[in-house]
C-alpha cells in the first residue's frame, strides 16, 4: 500500500491544532508560526499531489480504503480531476488566513488559529470523500467551527449571524441525511464509485434528489434561501469571511457535480429548469441588491450570491464548456473572493468601518493598495486577462449551447456585476477625499501585500493561461457527463417501457 | 434444582444491602466508609454479571426470570451508570450536608430493582422490580429533606407515579384476565389477536412505562422532579432508571405482543414524535439547567422509542446504542453541573455560565463536545446514536418518523446552541472553584474523549449491541 498521502493531508491540519491546544502561551507568535508552518506544509503536499496526479484518466487516484463501521460505511477517499483543485485552493487559502490574522484577530489568537486548522481538515475532508457518509460527516462537522469563529470573533450582530448560519444549514443537511440512508437502503452500499455503476432506481430519483438539493441549495446558497450569507459574511471576522467565501460556498458546487449529476441523472435532468430560473433570479436579483448596498462587505457577499448563481448554471447545463466553466469559476471566485475581502479587511482594520461612504479618495493615500484592489475589482466583473473571465465565459458558452434565452438572461448578471464592482470602485477608491481621517492610514504593509499579491498571481496567471486547470479536469468532466448521459438513456429507456 | 449461580448478582447486591444497613447502623460516621463500600460492590456486582456462565438465554423460576445477552448488557450499563453516579456525588453530598449512609443504599436498592426488572419474564416479577426501585427513587427525590423544592418534587413524584404504578397494574390484570397467564412466553402462544381486553391491558401497560421514562404525554412530573431532587439523584434519575425501562418496553413488546405489533406500533411512534417534539421545543424556554436537561432528555428519550417502534432486532439494537450513547453523554453534562461550584455553592442556571470560556478553557471545551453531541452534531458520538435510530427507522419505509426526527433535532440544536453561546460569546463573570476531586475529572475527561474519539473506532459498540436477538 502506498502513503496515504491524502489522509495525512487531511490529519496534518488537526495535529497542528492539537499542537497549539496544548501549548502553554495563548496569544504569543509561536502558536500562529506553529499554525503557518503546519498550513504550508500541507500546501506543498497538495503542489506535490497535483504533481502527482494523472489527468488523463478519470478514475479516482490515491483512493484510500478502510474499515470504519461493520459491514456497512468504509473509510474511503480518494481524488479525481475536480477534486483536486478545490484541495489545492483550500491549503493555498488556509495559510493566507492565517497570515490575515496580524491585524484583524486580538483576543483568544490560539482558540483561532485551532479552529481554522480543524477547519482545513474537515473540508479537505469533503473534497476526498468517496463515501456519502463520510461525505456528511465531513460536511456537517465544517459547522462547529465555523459557528465559532463568527460568533467569538465576529461583529456586533455576531450571535444572531452565527445562529442563523448554523440553523440554517443544519435544516437543509439533515434532509441529506434522510437520503443518504434512504441510498443504502436502496442499493445496499454509500460508497460513490459503486453507486457511479449502480445507478438508483429513477422512481426514486425525484425525492433524493430534492433533498440533496435542499441541502446544496442553503451552502451554496441560492435564491430565495440565501439570506444567511451576507449576515453571516458581514459579521464574521475578515479569515472568517475569506474561508466561508473562498471554500464553504464550494463545497455546495462541487456537491452538485459529484452527487446531484453523478447519481440522479434523471432528476436532475427534470430539474434542471427549476435550477436554471433559481439561478437567473440569484444572477439578476442579487446583482440589484449588491448595487444598493451601503456596506462594503455586503456587497461582496451578494456578488457571491451572483457569481454562484452563474456557477450553478454552468453545472446544469450539463455541458463540456458549462461545467468546466462552472468549475474554473468556482476556483477564480474562491480567489478573488478571498481577495476581495481581505482588501475589505485591510481599511476595515484602519478605519474601523465597512460602510462606503467612509472612503473615497483612497487611491492618494494608499496607490499600491488601490492597484490590487482594482485588478481583483476586475477579475470579479470577469475581464479578459482574468481568470474570472474564462469562468463566466466557458459558463455563458455552455448556456448558449443548452438555452438561447436563459444565456441571454445571464449575459446581463455580467453587465449588472460589472455595473456594482466598478461603482463600488470608484466610490472608496476614486473621487475627492473628503474624510480628512483618511489621510491618517498608511499603505500596504508587507504581510497584507504577500497575501493579495499571492492571490493575484494565480487570477492573472490562470486569466492568461488556463491549460493546466483545464487539462487537469477535461478528461473527469468529459466521463462524468458520458456516464451522465449513459445512466439518462439507461433509465429513461426504462420509463419509457 | 435452579441454578442459583446465574442471579449471582442480585443475589449479591442483596446482601450487600444488608450488611451495609447494619454496618451503618452500627458504626457511627460511616457516611464515608458506607460510600466506598457501595462503589465496590457494584463493581462486584458487575463483574458477576461478566462471568454469567451460560451463553444463550436461560429462564429459572419456572419460566418468569431470563438471563440472556439482552438482559447481561443492560445489566452491565445499569451497574456502570450507578458506579459512576455513586463516584462523582460524594462531594457534592458532602458539601450539600446529605452525606448519609442511606443514600448509597437507596441507590443499590434501586438498582436491585432495575436488575430484577431487566430480567423480568413475567408480569408481576416486572411490577415488583418497577416499585422496588420506584419506592428507592421516591425516597431519592426528596432526599435533601430539609430543602422546600427536594421534599415537594419526592412527592410529587411519588404521587404521580403511583398513579402510573396503578395504571400498570391494571393493564397486568387485564392482560391476565384475557390470557389466563402473567409469563410472557405463555402470554405470546396464547394470544388471541381480536380481544380488544389485550388491546386495553397493552395500553395501561405501555401508559405506566412512558410515564417511568417520562414520554410526553407523560412526562409531566419530569421538570420538576429533576429541578428538585438533588443534583446526583437528578444525574441517576436521568440515565438508569431508563435502561432497565428500556429493557421492560422491548421485553414486554418484543416477546408477549410482538404479533399485536400492528396495534402497538402508532401508539409508540405517536410517543417517539411528541417526545422529540415537545422536548426540542420546550427546552428553548429554559433558564434552569437541570430543567432543561429534562426536558432534553424527554426528547432523547423520543429517539429511543424511534428505534423501538420499527420492529426489528436492528431497531431495538439500534435504540440501545442511542441509550448507551446518550448516558455517556449525560454523565459528562453533570460532571460539568458538578463543576459549577463557588464557596460551596452550587449554580444551575445557564447564566451562571456566562462567558465560562475566558476562565475556564478546559471545562467549556468539554461542555462544547457534549452539547455538541447532544444536539446530534457529526463527528461525535450523538451524532451516531442518532444515525443508527434514523437507519434503522428508514429501513422500514417509516419516513416521516425520520423527518419529523431528524427537524426536531434543528429545533433542539437550537438550546443547546444558546448554552454554548453563552459560554463562549458573553462577558466572563466570577471563576468557579478548581479543586474538584481527582474522580470527577477523570469522568468528565473519560467522557468527553469517549464522545469525541468515538468516530475513529465506531465498531465496537455495534458489535457488541448485535448479539442481542429479542425477535
Amino acid at each position: 500500500m502506498n502513503f496515504p498521502i491524502l489522509s495525512s493531508l487531511i490529519i496534518l491540519p488537526t495535529v497542528g491544532a492539537l499542537f497549539l491546544l496544548f501549548s502553554k502561551d495563548k496569544n504569543s507568535n509561536t502558536g500562529k508560526y506553529v499554525a503557518l508552518f503546519t498550513s504550508f506544509v500541507n500546501f506543498l503536499i497538495s503542489i506535490y499531489l497535483w504533481y502527482l496526479f494523472d489527468p488523463s484518466t478519470s478514475d479516482f487516484q490515491f483512493v484510500e480504503d478502510r474499515k470504519w463501521l461493520v459491514e456497512f460505511v468504509n473509510y474511503k477517499i480518494g481524488i479525481d480531476g475536480i477534486s483536486i483543485l478545490f484541495i489545492i485552493l483550500t491549503t493555498l487559502i488556509t495559510p493566507l488566513c492565517i497570515i490575515s490574522v496580524n491585524n484583524t484577530i486580538k483576543i483568544r489568537l490560539r482558540d483561532f488559529l485551532i479552529a481554522i486548522l480543524v477547519m482545513e481538515s474537515l473540508l479537505i475532508g469533503v473534497f476526498c470523500s468517496l463515501d456519502l457518509v463520510i461525505f456528511y460527516l465531513f460536511f456537517e462537522a465544517g459547522l462547529i467551527p465555523m459557528f465559532l469563529i463568527i460568533g467569538i470573533w465576529g461583529g456586533a450582530r455576531r450571535v444572531y449571524s452565527a445562529f442563523k448560519f448554523f440553523l440554517y444549514t443544519l435544516l437543509g443537511s439533515v434532509l441529506m441525511l434522510v437520503a443518504i440512508i434512504s441510498i443504502y437502503w436502496i442499493t445496499g452500499t454509500t460508497e460513490i464509485i459503486q453507486l457511479y455503476d449502480l445507478g438508483i432506481d429513477t422512481k426514486y430519483q425525484n425525492l433524493l434528489w430534492l433533498a440533496f438539493f435542499s441541502s446544496f441549495a442553503v451552502k451554496t446558497p441560492m435564491w430565495p434561501v440565501h439570506t444567511w450569507l451576507p449576515d453571516a459574511h458581514v459579521e464574521a471576522p475578515t479569515a472568517g469571511s475569506v474561508l466561508l467565501a473562498a471554500i464553504l460556498l464550494k463545497m455546495a458546487g462541487y456537491g452538485f457535480i459529484r452527487f446531484s449529476l453523478g447519481l440522479f441523472p434523471v432528476a436532475s435532468e427534470l430539474f434542471t429548469p427549476l435550477i436554471y430560473i433559481l439561478s437567473l433570479v440569484a444572477i439578476i436579483y442579487a446583482s440589484l441588491v449588491a448595487l444598493m448596498q451601503e456596506d462594503m462587505k455586503k456587497l461582496i457577499a451578494y456578488s457571491s450570491v451572483a457569481h454562484m448563481g452563474f456557477v450553478t448554471l454552468g453545472i446544469f447545463t450539463i455541458t463540456q464548456q458549462g461545467i468546466e466553466g462552472s468549475i474554473i469559476q468556482m476556483i477564480s471566485h474562491g480567489l478573488v473572493s478571498a481577495a476581495l475581502f481581505l482588501c475589505v479587511g485591510v481599511v476595515y482594520d484602519r478605519m474601523h468601518s465597512r460602510l462606503i461612504v467612509t472612503y473615497g479618495g483612497l487611491v492618494s493615500v494608499m496607490p499600491k493598495y488601490s492597484i490590487l484592489f482594482m485588478l481583483f475589482t476586475l477579475a470579479a466583473l470577469g475581464l479578459p486577462g482574468t481568470s474570472g473571465f474564462i469562468g463566466e465565459f466557458l459558463i455563458l458558452m455552455g448556456a448558449f449551447k443548452d438555452n438561447f434565452l436563459v444565456a441571454v438572461i445571464a449575459s446581463f448578471g455580467v453587465i449588472f456585476g460589472a455595473a456594482y464592482m466598478l461603482w463600488l470602485y470608484r466610490r472608496v477608491v476614486f473621487g475627492n477625499l473628503i474624510n480628512k481621517e483618511l489621510l491618517k492610514i498608511s499603505d500596504l504593509n508587507n504581510s497584507e501585500k504577500f497575501i493579495l499579491w499571492s492571490l493575484a498571481l494565480p487570477v492573472l496567471f490562470f486569466g492568461f493561461y488556463p491549460e493546466p486547470l483545464i487539462n487537469t479536469i477535461e478528461i473527469s468532466v468529459k466521463d462524468l457527463i458520458g456516464m451522465y448521459n449513459f445512466n439518462l438513456n439507461m433509465f429513461g429507456a426504462e420509463v419509457q417501457k | 434444582m435452579i441454578n442459583l449461580e446465574l442471579i449471582s448478582a442480585e443475589i449479591f447486591i442483596s446482601l450487600s444491602i444488608m450488611f451495609l444497613l447494619i454496618l451503618g447502623v452500627f458504626k457511627k460516621n460511616s457516611s464515608s466508609l458506607v460510600h466506598n463500600f457501595s462503589i465496590s460492590f457494584l463493581l462486584i456486582t458487575g463483574i458477576l454479571i461478566l462471568n454469567n456462565p451460560s451463553e444463550s438465554s436461560v429462564t429459572l423460576f419456572t419460566n418468569s426470570y431470563i438471563i440472556d445477552s439482552l438482559s447481561s448488557l443492560m445489566k452491565i450499563i445499569t451497574i456502570i451508570g450507578g458506579a459512576f453516579v455513586l463516584s462523582i456525588s460524594k462531594n457534592y453530598l458532602k458539601i450539600s450536608k446529605i452525606f448519609l449512609i442511606e443514600y448509597p443504599i437507596l441507590i443499590l436498592c434501586s438498582i436491585l430493582g432495575m436488575l430484577v426488572m431487566i430480567s423480568s419474564n413475567d408480569l408481576i416479577v416486572f411490577y415488583i422490580g418497577l416499585e422496588l426501585q420506584s419506592l428507592a427513587l421516591y425516597v431519592l427525590a426528596s432526599f435533601n429533606r430539609d430543602q422546600l423544592k427536594s421534599s415537594e418534587s419526592g412527592l410529587k413524584y411519588f404521587v404521580l407515579s403511583a398513579l402510573s404504578s396503578g395504571l400498570l397494574l391494571y393493564g397486568c390484570s387485564l392482560i391476565y384476565g384475557f390470557s389466563s397467564s402473567t409469563n410472557f412466553n405463555v402470554i405470546a402462544n396464547s394470544i388471541d389477536l381480536n380481544h380488544y381486553g389485550l388491546t386495553f391491558g397493552i395500553v395501561f401497560i405501555l401508559v405506566g412505562l412512558a410515564f417511568k421514562i417520562s414520554a410526553v404525554p407523560f412526562h409531566m412530573w419530569a421538570p420538576d422532579v429533576y429541578e428538585g431532587s438533588p443534583t446526583s439523584v437528578t444525574l441517576f434519575f436521568a440515565i438508569v432508571p431508563k435502561v432497565a425501562a428500556l429493557t421492560v418496553f422491548i421485553r414486554f413488546l418484543y416477546v408477549p405482543f410482538f404479533n399485536m405489533i400492528d396495534q402497538w406500533q402508532p401508539i409508540i411512534v405517536f410517543l417517539s414524535i411528541a417526545s422529540m417534539i415537545f422536548g426540542a421545543v420546550a427546552a428553548i424556554g429554559q433558564s434552569n439547567l437541570k430543567r432543561l436537561v429534562a426536558y432534553s432528555s424527554i426528547s432523547h428519550i423520543g429517539y429511543t422509542l424511534a428505534g423501538l417502534s420499527v420492529g426489528t432486532n436492528e431497531g431495538i439494537q439500534s435504540s440501545i446504542i442511542y441509550i448507551s450513547i446518550y448516558l455517556v453523554m449525560n454523565f459528562g453534562l453533570f460532571c460539568c453541573l458538578f463543576m459549577m461550584k463557588r464557596n460551596d455553592q452550587y449554580f444551575e442556571t445557564i447564566e451562571d455560565l456566562s462567558g465560562l470560556s475566558k476562565n475556564h478553557p478546559v471545562l467549556s471545551l468539554s461542555l462544547l463536545i457534549i452539547l455538541f453531541s447532544l444536539a446530534g452534531i457529526p463527528p461525535l458520538a450523538g451524532f451516531f446514536a442518532k444515525f443508527y435510530v434514523f437507519k434503522s427507522v428508514i429501513e422500514q419505509s417509516m419516513y416521516f418518523l425520520a423527518i419529523v426526527g431528524l427537524l426536531s433535532t434543528v429545533i433542539a440544536a437550537f438550546y443547546y446552541l444558546r448554552i454554548i453561546k453563552v459560554i463562549y460569546f458573553d462577558k466572563e463573570k466570577e471563576k468557579y472553584d478548581t479543586d474538584h476531586s481527582i474522580w470527577l475529572k477523570i469522568s468528565l475527561s473519560f467522557s468527553t474523549l469517549l464522545i469525541l474519539l468515538y468516530f475513529i473506532y465506531p465498531s465496537k459498540l455495534v458489535e457488541i449491541v448485535s448479539r442481542i436477538n429479542v425477535i
